[in-house]
């Protein structure tokens, strides 16, 4: 029983969270950030799946993110919105059919996500790296060109959905889809890696060429991989795209891949409690640096000899970062958590929760 | 019944005309063999005669460019290397290719992955199979584990085991899958004379104990000596001789190709 105490504990965390939402405990600005960290875990858990445990090093991730969120989109326009006439759906059937509108998105861009695994078949490394980069740029521009989704303008009307869900009951339904999303995501993902069948992906990682002379379908893994890691990507997008409201293709570029691979390479490659642990680290980073106040202050010592400059902080927020990226490389490369989980640094835990 | 008699008469081995050519250089050229089921065979030949080659066709990392490999009596041709070791061809090589990352009873589940049985879905909800699946191959990875004498290192990573274990690992991992050909690259490279020895008792308890066919390269003439009831040398992809040990020792051919022309 002590084992699911952690389980437990994150549910009552969880729900605890909701009701503060509900009665209003915790501002709509912390719920944002809340939902943020949420996407945010569900981005990093999936890139660390390929770059971390497969230990490809690919930098398109976002590309997958952009496939969910608009696929998810406009399904959800179609069926609850007003945009391309009138809604499928009746409103009343939108808690049961927003989930599945999700997933459809998650499917897709898992499908999508073979533009990149089936290169990795015979690429590896920096060529890989650029393939992906190459999708990336091939699924912004497609969405770019597409007219009747609105084209670079963007693609909106989403709200109309959860619009509905709030008709049926006045709660924070977004937060309530992050946090079960963000839970199937550590859930998938944590079965999947440490079944023997996922270990093939370590394997794969380790010595290509062992794992497929010991009867591995190193192929067939690497499909499998990279369709788990970007159909959750597709979810995340999908969830993205429900709390802002509004989607631009812009939006999933490769700064947006970049922030996952911080995400992925801060917590440490391979370990799933690290990629968790550092985009909650990551995601409040970046709240924090958002506040004038505090960078001013972080500042002071060079704004005192450069009166003149008045950095504001949108822009200082992405000097901040990639330094401390660079910081990070220098003095801890393996990062936050190396290849290690939480259980193998404090072994207590074990009693608590099964990592692996 | 009739299975069980065909399986005895087919040849766990059998290789027809092979030609391997990389560009302009000919690295295997009419190579045949016949290896009968139960038999310890070796192969040996200077650096460069290709020997690492023709394991690598017969595992799948190649395609021959002429020629016909039967593991088992089924055709190789055009299969990929996981499933050449499915169909019992199983291999270890010249340098230790471990993963190093997993412990040691994950390196030997790992290669179960032939006869799984159950895919993504079944490892997400944990379905039955999934669970009977895993605490058979559990079992049969401990027990593997166990008969090498290895348990106590089942939770250690093989990066931190010494040399000859990590051998000795490997050999274990490669008979997981139940092979009836095992390939041996060199498995004495690298190995102290004491480790030798052992080796040489490790390949012929395994010969007798898993009922499986070896076929080994080896530069270590002692090691061959002892083991090989049959041995085939080549140079530069030609079979210049085989036979008996002693008969190879003697081959004039033998001595000038791999011995040198001066005395032993």
């Amino acid at each position: 029983m002590k084992k699911y105490s952690l389980n437990v504990l994150l549910v009552l965390f969880a729900v605890g969270l909701l009701f503060a939402a509900h009665y209003r405990v915790i501002d709509s600005y912390i719920q944002i950030v809340a939902m943020t960290i949420g996407i945010n875990i569900m981005m990093s858990t999936s890139l660390n799946l390929v770059n971390g445990n497969m230990g490809e090093f690919t930098c398109g991730h976002a590309a997958f993110m952009c496939v969910g969120a608009y696929v998810s989109s406009i399904l959800s326009v179609l069926c609850f919105g007003s945009k391309f006439g009138d809604p499928l759906l009746p409103a009343a059937s939108v808690v049961l059919v927003f989930p599945l509108i999700l997933l459809i998105g998650g499917v897709v861009a898992a499908v999508s996500s073979l533009l990149v695994s089936v290169p990795s078949f015979k690429t590896r490394d920096d060529y890989l790296a650029i393939i992906s980069i190459a999708v990336n740029y091939m699924i912004i521009s497609a969405l770019e060109n597409m007219d009747f989704i609105g084209g670079s303008r963007g693609f909106q009307g989403m709200k109309d959905t959860v619009w509905s869900m709030i008709d049926i009951f006045d709660g924070p339904w977004m937060l309530f889809w992050v946090i079960t999303f963000t839970f199937f995501t550590i859930w998938v993902i944590r079965r999947f890696i440490s079944s023997t069948y996922g270990k093939g992906v370590n394997a794969i990682c380790q010595d290509e060429v062992a794992a497929e002379i010991m009867s591995v379908n190193t192929n067939k893994i690497k499909i499998i991989n990279f369709m788990v890691a970007a159909g959750l990507a597709g979810c995340a997008g999908g969830l993205y795209a429900h709390i802002i409201g509004y989607v631009n293709p812009q939006s999933f570029n490769i700064l947006k891949s970049t922030e996952a691979m911080v995400m992925v390479y801060l917590g440490g490659m391979g370990s799933l409690s690290g990629a968790v642990i550092s985009a909650i680290l990551f995601t409040c980073l970046l709240e924090v640096l958002r506040s004038q106040a505090i960078v001013d202050a972080l500042l002071s010592p060079v704004t005192l000899m450069f009166p003149d400059w008045e950095p504001s902080a949108g822009v200082i927020k992405w000097v901040m970062i990639p330094l401390l990226l660079v910081i990070v490389m220098q003095f801890r490369p393996e990062g936050i958590m190396g290849n290690r989980e939480l259980s193998d640094v404090f072994p207590w835990l074990k009693k608590f929760y099964r990592f692996k | 019944m009739q299975t069980q008699v065909q399986t005895e008469t087919t040849p766990v081995l059998e290789i027809r005309k092979l030609t391997q050519r990389f560009g302009g250089l000919t690295a295997v050229n009419d190579f045949n063999v016949r290896l009968m089921p139960g038999e310890l065979t070796g192969l040996i030949g200077p650096n460069g005669a290709g020997k690492t080659t023709v394991f690598n066709l017969v595992s799948g990392f190649y395609q021959p460019t002429e020629g016909e490999i039967l593991v088992d009596g089924v055709p190789t041709a055009g299969l990929r290397p996981h499933k050449v070791t499915a169909l019992g061809a199983a291999r270890t090589f010249q340098n230790i290719r471990l993963w190093n990352d997993m412990t040691v009873l994950d390196n030997i589940r790992v290669a179960q992955h032939y006869q799984l049985g159950y895919g993504f879905f079944h490892s997400v909800v944990r379905s039955k199979r999934y669970k009977e699946r895993e605490a058979e191959i559990a079992k049969e990875a401990s027990e593997l584990l166990e008969v090498f004498d290895l348990q106590r290192y089942a939770e250690e990573l093989p990066k931190n085991l010494p040399y000859g274990t990590q051998r000795k690992l490997e050999i274990a991992r490669a008979l997981s899958s139940h092979p009836k050909l095992l390939l041996l690259d060199e498995p004495a490279a690298g190995l102290n004379s004491s480790d030798v020895l052992e080796l040489i008792r490790l390949v012929r308890w395994i010969h007798e104990k898993f009922d499986v066919t070896i076929w080994m390269i080896e530069h270590h003439m002692d090691v061959m000596m002892e083991l090989a009831t049959q041995i085939k040398v080549i140079d530069f992809g030609e079979t210049i001789a085989e036979g008996t040990p002693d008969h190879i020792r003697n081959h004039p051919a033998v001595i000038t190709a791999y011995l040198g022309d001066d005395n032993i």
